[in-house]
């Protein structure tokens, strides 16, 4: 799994460090959401899918 | 348009139900939405309703829906375009000065959402959790020390979310009980238009004078670091600032403060759920519960209000630029694609699927604040008063049924 943000239209709700702080942070400066661990193990591949599928922006790319 | 989808349209519209909007719960369960709406939404995710001025915006009801068209830049919340959806005669007046950025569209939102996002990330909030417990240990404090039964909205729900949005603000502690007092007029139920006005101005002018002490001598707050980096560069002007405060405390106020005392309702008439809270010690489980609470709890009662600016093909309907639209959040929290058995409450449930902080570019900047309030708030409150109960009959309760942001008038509790 590859996990990547847009971060240009990121709105900074939170809501990705909520499902999964050991792949997604926020930078203290702007708010904006950033990748931790683009590429994160297994066991936390379904957090990254929920925080995907929650993100009220739709920015977070996962390929697989 | 093609003439085929013309035609499509005019026929679902023809079939379609109206119903007026809002109604009265059904008797039984306070949290859940009119039949008459859940009839609505079994003939259709996307239907309409007819409200005060006799428009009948577009009604979404469905879960994939909601975070769809939340989704869709052709979807404004600015309250001047025509055909914008108002919730009342009253806020259809609204003046045009102090508009905030909850009913800008982007790009003037987006640009000032993010002059706040590095206040409210979740690691800041979370730095705000050890102040909060104290808050909430004191109000159970007094609330012991004092005589009962005690009115629990006023003991507690509305004086905590106020002081946490005064320290987030940066309310120095000398004037806390004048920022209570003014805040404290905005969400009585009493307060006519008049002075509703009257207090707006009043807090609007005292965040000015307080905004214009930060510039002299700034302090770690949200209006200090706002004042120091966008107000001195000329991006804001002291007024704007005041409304981006004012906005915040009206955002976060009422709706954390009707869910406390909802959701600790919610316990007290669930005997199950309550004895699932008092044996969760694990942050993840509170937290969970929380979720659940805000997926059940209707606070947004009215519904998100939108007002479309293009064309939008959704469903095989053709939603035109001009008409108005209500997006039903607790109906979408309720909608069985998404969520098993959605009528049970059960805060053993995933239930962070749900929509209650909305969806798209508006969703709430404070949840991850209004989490961490909540959790303190569920994970405290039981534990230290186990035999907490209703000191009136739960047929003596009276809700805020008409209210922007639905809750309980009074909790009246004894332990
Ligand atoms: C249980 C408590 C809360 C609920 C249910 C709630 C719900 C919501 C909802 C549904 C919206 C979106 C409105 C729309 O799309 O038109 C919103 C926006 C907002 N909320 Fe909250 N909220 C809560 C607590 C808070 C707190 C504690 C704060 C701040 C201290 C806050 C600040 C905001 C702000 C600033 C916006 C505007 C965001 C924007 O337009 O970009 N909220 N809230
Ligand atoms: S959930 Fe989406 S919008 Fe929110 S902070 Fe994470 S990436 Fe940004």
């Amino acid at each position: 799994m590859k996990v990547s943000i847009c971060e240009a239209k990121c709105i900074g709700a939170g809501v990705c460090v909520d499902a999964a702080e050991e792949v997604f942070s926020q930078r203290d400066e702007d708010g904006i959401a950033i990748v931790l661990d683009a590429e994160p193990r297994a066991e936390l591949h379904a957090a990254v899918r929920e925080a995907a599928v929650n993100c009220p922006a739709g920015v977070i790319e996962i390929q697989e | 348009m093609t003439q085929e989808s013309v035609t499509q349209e005019r026929v679902t519209q023809d079939a379609m139900d109206v119903q007026p909007f809002p109604l009265p719960r059904p008797s039984g369960c306070p949290f859940d939405p009119a039949n008459e709406h859940r009839a609505l939404h079994e003939q259709g995710p996307i239907s309409r309703v007819e409200i005060w001025n006799k428009s009948t915006p577009w009604f979404v009801t469905g879960h994939e829906e909601h975070k769809a068209l939340l989704s869709d830049p052709a979807l404004s919340s600015d309250v001047h375009r025509a055909g914008f959806p108002h919730f009342s005669e009253a806020t259809s007046h609204r003046q045009t000065d102090d508009v905030t950025f909850l009913h800008m569209d982007d790009p003037e939102h987006a640009r000032q959402r993010r002059m706040l996002m590095p206040r409210f990330t979740k690691a800041r909030m979370e730095m705000m959790r050890p102040g909060i417990q104290q808050m909430v240990d004191e109000h159970i404090d007094a609330m012991l020390a004092g005589p009962k039964p005690v009115d629990f909205v006023d003991a507690f729900a509305l004086s905590i979310p106020s002081l946490v949005i005064a320290e987030l603000l940066g309310v120095p502690h000398s004037d806390l009980e004048k920022f209570q007092d003014l805040t404290r007029v905005l969400v009585t139920r009493t307060t006519g238009v008049d002075d509703a006005r009257n207090a707006q101005n009043n807090l609007l002018d005292y965040l000015e004078e307080l905004i214009n002490r930060k510039l002299e001598a700034p302090t770690d707050d949200l209006l200090s670091q706002l004042a120091v980096d966008r107000v001195r560069t000329g991006e804001l002007t002291v007024r704007e600032l005041a409304t981006t405060g004012f906005l915040v405390l009206v955002a976060g106020h009422e709706t954390t403060s009707n869910m406390m005392a909802l959701a600790t309702y919610a316990f007290l008439r669930d005997q199950e759920q309550l004895d699932k809270l008092l044996g969760m010690d694990d942050p993840k489980q509170i937290a969970g519960a929380v979720e659940e609470c805000l997926r059940m709890i209707p606070i947004f009662q009215m519904g998100r209000r939108r007002v479309l600016k293009d064309d939008v093909e959704i469903n095989g309907l053709t939603l035109k630029s001009g008409e108005g639209m209500i997006l039903s959040s607790e109906l979408a929290n309720r909608d069985p694609k998404v969520f098993e058995n959605p009528d049970v409450f059960d805060i053993e449930r995933d239930a962070r699927r749900h929509v209650a902080f909305g969806y798209g570019v508006h969703q709430c900047l404070g949840q991850p604040l209004a989490r961490v309030e909540l959790q303190v708030v569920l994970g405290t409150l039981f534990k230290r008063i186990p035999t907490l109960r209703l000191a009136v009959d739960e047929s003596k309760l009276e809700f805020k049924n008409d209210g922007l942001s639905y809750g309980l008038v009074r909790l009246p509790l004894t332990w």
